[in-house]
């Protein structure tokens, strides 16, 4: 692992136990309430599931391209985080709007969309699991549709009649409530920058596992 | 049809509208937000309901990383026991 990895996985943890001191302190929402505070927990996870799916689907269409297998270990990490951070985003979500819309669900275009993306990542999951031989490249295709789908999350609540907050929510939040949303998007990035270096790692350890075993059995 | 069929339809549709008036209310889209705005105050009513969600959309959320980094850890152990075990194979391979 490199140097930075250690320093980086404690910053990372401070960050995480001073967290729930802020989110405790923040001020509520209007019409929210208090229920609003999930939206920092929330928020940070939707964009590193969208993040995921975006690296995901890079990695893939470099390998396709290349051959390269470390962009192959790089895509197999991200769709397996993008799973983790679409079912945090997928269930905080609900939690919020039960009490903000009166309802755990929507069938609103986003988070449609959200939950289109996460099933895509568990396909390639299941297709590199399952699929036998030539699998990474179906697999990849799979992925470059995850990333396709991603821009169309996003903007989506901007175009089509939903009861989702708009993406302008970001922008005019007031500083004492700014602030730490932004603590925890660093937050989560370096929480996903380490999982990915992680993951990335654990799949190189698996082919070299596997090259020894060629130099075992040949 | 009889009179009293035709008296039970001529009710049924003049309070048609006031039984689907709820539902149709209850339907109705909320306004989309385009921004949030922190409140002053909330009245203690306001915020008990929403505790229990926000406790749990946060142990949810502390719970999967956990559970996530745990079997990280646990899946590269497993791999480098491996890793270790086939690199003596091999060393003592060589010996012979």
């Amino acid at each position: 692992m490199p140097k930075w990895f250690n320093p980086a996985a404690v910053v990372c943890s401070l960050m995480f136990a001073a967290s729930p001191f802020f989110i405790a302190t923040s001020p509520d929402e209007k019409d929210l309430g208090m229920v609003f505070k999930i939206f920092y927990y929330h928020m940070p996870s939707a964009w590193m599931f969208l993040l995921s799916a975006i690296v995901c689907g890079v990695a893939s269409l470099r390998f396709l391209f290349s051959g390269d297998p470390r962009r192959d270990r790089t895509a197999v990490s991200a769709a397996e985080l993008t799973v983790l951070f679409g079912v945090i985003t997928l269930v905080t979500g609900p939690l919020w709007a039960r009490r903000s819309w009166g309802t755990w669900w929507i069938w609103d275009a986003r988070i449609t969309a959200s939950l289109v993306g996460w099933m895509i990542a568990w396909s390639y999951l299941i297709v590199r699991k399952y699929g036998g031989p030539g699998s990474d490249k179906l697999a990849a295709g799979l992925a470059i549709f995850g990333m396709a789908n991603v821009p169309f999350i996003y903007i989506s609540v901007n175009f089509w009649r939903t009861i989702h907050p708009a993406t302008t929510v970001v922008p005019k939040l007031p500083v004492d409530m700014s602030w730490r949303l932004w603590w925890c998007v660093a937050m989560f990035t370096l929480l996903y920058v380490l999982l990915l270096k992680l993951r990335v790692h654990l799949e190189q350890q698996r082919s070299r596992v596997d090259a020894l075993y060629l130099a075992v059995e040949g | 049809m009889t009179l009293v069929r035709r008296v039970m339809v001529v009710l049924l549709l003049a309070l048609a509208p006031s039984i689907m008036a709820p539902v149709v209310h209850a339907q109705a889209p909320a306004e989309q937000q385009g921004e949030f705005v922190p409140a002053e105050s909330l009245p203690q009513r306001e915020r008990m309901p929403a505790a229990p969600l926000l406790i749990s959309a946060y142990a949810f959320v502390l719970l999967a990383l956990f559970a996530y980094v745990v079997s990280l850890s646990r899946r590269i152990g497993a791999v480098n026991a491996d890793l270790s075990r086939l690199e003596s194979e091999i060393k003592r391979g060589n010996r012979a």
